[in-house]
């Protein structure tokens, strides 16, 4: 009974919190997304992004167009988002996110499948493949082999390298008031998984047009 | 103030409207598909010019809450710009979160109240004391002055400069009570329209480059035009000042000539760090301070001459 009668209201208290997440993020990031090598039209898509921050899943999230918003689910660590009831609530119903166990007590394919799961719903992703945020001065950690399992797993689907800029300045490592500054989300070309293509090659080739969308490449 | 100030709105849509004529012709005869940029730049400018101005409207129309309201979010959003090129450390970051969520609010809020004696020192000598205090407590000096520097004149220019249009309406001069906004809209439309004849005048005529590495688009023959036809219509809007004709013409000169000078000191810093644009959340015009650095250095002094011989 309870649970037929809150489904709805989870619903729109969620609404209601992404429209405040947006509206945060757009006023301190002012954020802008460049479709620089893909279109923002709905597709089988992996975002894959460099990560320095708690919210880059967020910023990329805030300025996919509506439709492929509610298409895309990023993947997140499930011992941070289910630690409290709060961010269980973000992590499930407002971002809809897959959670992946990380602390690898589970069996090792797990992970690669439930990401498989989600892009056969019809469902895309958004995916940290440096497996942890980068506090280092080096612009990329080397990639987790999870990108090639998953490309492994479903070579048909399209991985959309994506470069946030300037978050990591908006909120560095152990600070709790972000400042405010501008923020630009740079997409490029999409890459498949070709045939015969090892693991080192799959994450140079990967990580490489990741890189190239850094505003460091462009210079 | 009220049929004053819609009698100038209505002369502010008029022109619009033109420039929009105008755009909407230009485009069908030079550039139906979107070909030509320039065209579509000025078409994307009006559209903008049209939201700004709505937005002025209405914070006029709500007096001097929905102004003050209007420029302290117009001084967050230029921070937010200035800022995003700058050396900001880690160092910096609780002078950073001061400068946006406590010196913003609080500068806005004593102009609000009319405090002069606080809004006109607070940032030249409070902020610049206290900030850099903050900064040394994290005990990190490696571009110390840089950082410590960078802040300051940010805040000097996008707040502490910006925040001397809205504080016109607490001048009080005499046989002039309850019109301060149109002493705002004067120094708005002179410094905008001058920014705009500089760049009529400058594509019809322009020749002679005035400062070709900081803004190639500047040249002689715009600056001229812009600053003389500028001054001219701030002395035919001499009837929503206190000013007589002549007097509106020196304030307009005055106002116009800093404006030009405050767009080559920004495009400078642009230079500098290599951008074309402070920002894109203007559409074809780039950020705020992109629009605003002609009137943010012209307000202060604007301020000043009217408070020295008129209150």
């Amino acid at each position: 009974m309870t649970n037929r009668l809150s489904a709805p209201l989870t619903e729109l208290a969620a609404t209601l919190c992404a429209g405040g997440i947006e509206v945060f993020a757009r006023l301190v990031t002012a954020v802008r997304a460049e479709w620089v090598g893909v279109e923002p039209v709905p597709g089988k898509r992996v975002y894959y992004a460099n990560h320095c921050s708690n919210g880059d899943f967020v910023l990329i999230w805030t300025v996919l167009p509506d439709p492929l918003r509610r298409a895309t689910r990023p993947v997140a660590g499930a011992d941070y988002w289910t630690a409290t009831k709060l961010k269980h609530f973000i992590g499930r119903d407002v971002f809809n996110a897959v959670l992946i166990d990380r602390t690898g007590e589970g069996p090792r394919e797990r992970p690669v499948e439930l990401m498989s799961e989600a892009l056969d719903e019809g469902s895309s992703l958004i995916l940290f493949p440096e497996g942890t945020r980068n506090l280092t001065d080096a612009p990329l950690l080397p990639f987790r082999t999870g990108l090639f399992h998953l490309a492994e797993a479903r070579p048909e689907v399209d991985f959309v390298p994506v470069w946030i800029e300037n978050l990591n300045r908006v909120m560095p490592k152990g600070e709790v008031v972000p400042i405010p500054l501008l923020c630009r989300v740079r997409f490029g070309a999409p890459l498949r998984i070709e045939i015969g293509e090892d693991r080192d090659a799959f994450l140079t080739r990967t990580r490489d047009a990741l890189l190239a969308m850094s505003p460091e490449a462009a210079k | 103030m009220i049929p004053d100030l819609v009698t100038l709105l209505l002369w502010i849509g008029v022109i619009l409207i033109v420039a929009s004529v105008v755009g909407r012709v230009l485009r069908m005869r030079l550039s139906p598909n979107g070909e030509n940029e320039g065209i579509e730049n000025l078409v994307a400018r009006i559209r903008a010019w049209w939201v700004m101005v709505i937005l002025i409207a209405v914070a006029f129309l709500a007096g001097r809450t929905g102004v003050v309201i209007l420029f302290a979010l117009c001084s967050f959003a230029a921070l937010r710009e200035f800022l995003t090129l700058t050396n900001a450390r880690r160092a910096d970051h609780w002078s950073l979160a001061g400068a946006f969520f406590v010196v913003i609010p609080f500068q806005y809020l004593m102009v609000w109240a009319g405090q002069y004696g606080i809004y006109s020192i607070y940032i030249p000598v409070y902020v610049f004391l206290l900030m850099p205090i903050i900064s040394a407590l994290r005990g990190e000096t490696q571009g110390f002055l840089v950082g410590v520097a960078e802040i300051q004149w940010a805040l000097m220019i996008t707040v502490f400069c910006a925040s001397h249009v809205p504080a016109l309406l607490t001048l009080e001069i005499e046989g002039y009570e309850g019109r301060g906004v149109l002493l705002i809209a004067f120094l708005i439309v002179v410094v905008q329209l001058s920014d705009v004849l500089q760049y009529v005048w400058g594509k019809l005529i322009g020749k002679t480059k005035i400062a070709p590495r900081l803004s190639p688009s500047k040249t002689l023959e715009g600056f001229l035009g812009g600053i003389l036809s500028a001054t001219a219509i701030g002395a035919m809007l001499y009837w929503i000042t206190p000013f007589t004709p002549v007097q509106a013409a020196a304030m307009a000169f005055v106002i116009t000539i800093m404006g030009f000078f405050g767009g080559l000191v920004m495009s400078a810093i642009k230079r500098d760090r290599g951008v074309k644009d402070w920002g894109h959340t203007i559409e074809g015009h780039g950020g705020f301070i992109d629009r605003l650095d002609s009137v943010v250095f012209s307000a202060p002094i604007f301020f000043h001459l009217t408070r020295y011989w008129w209150t």
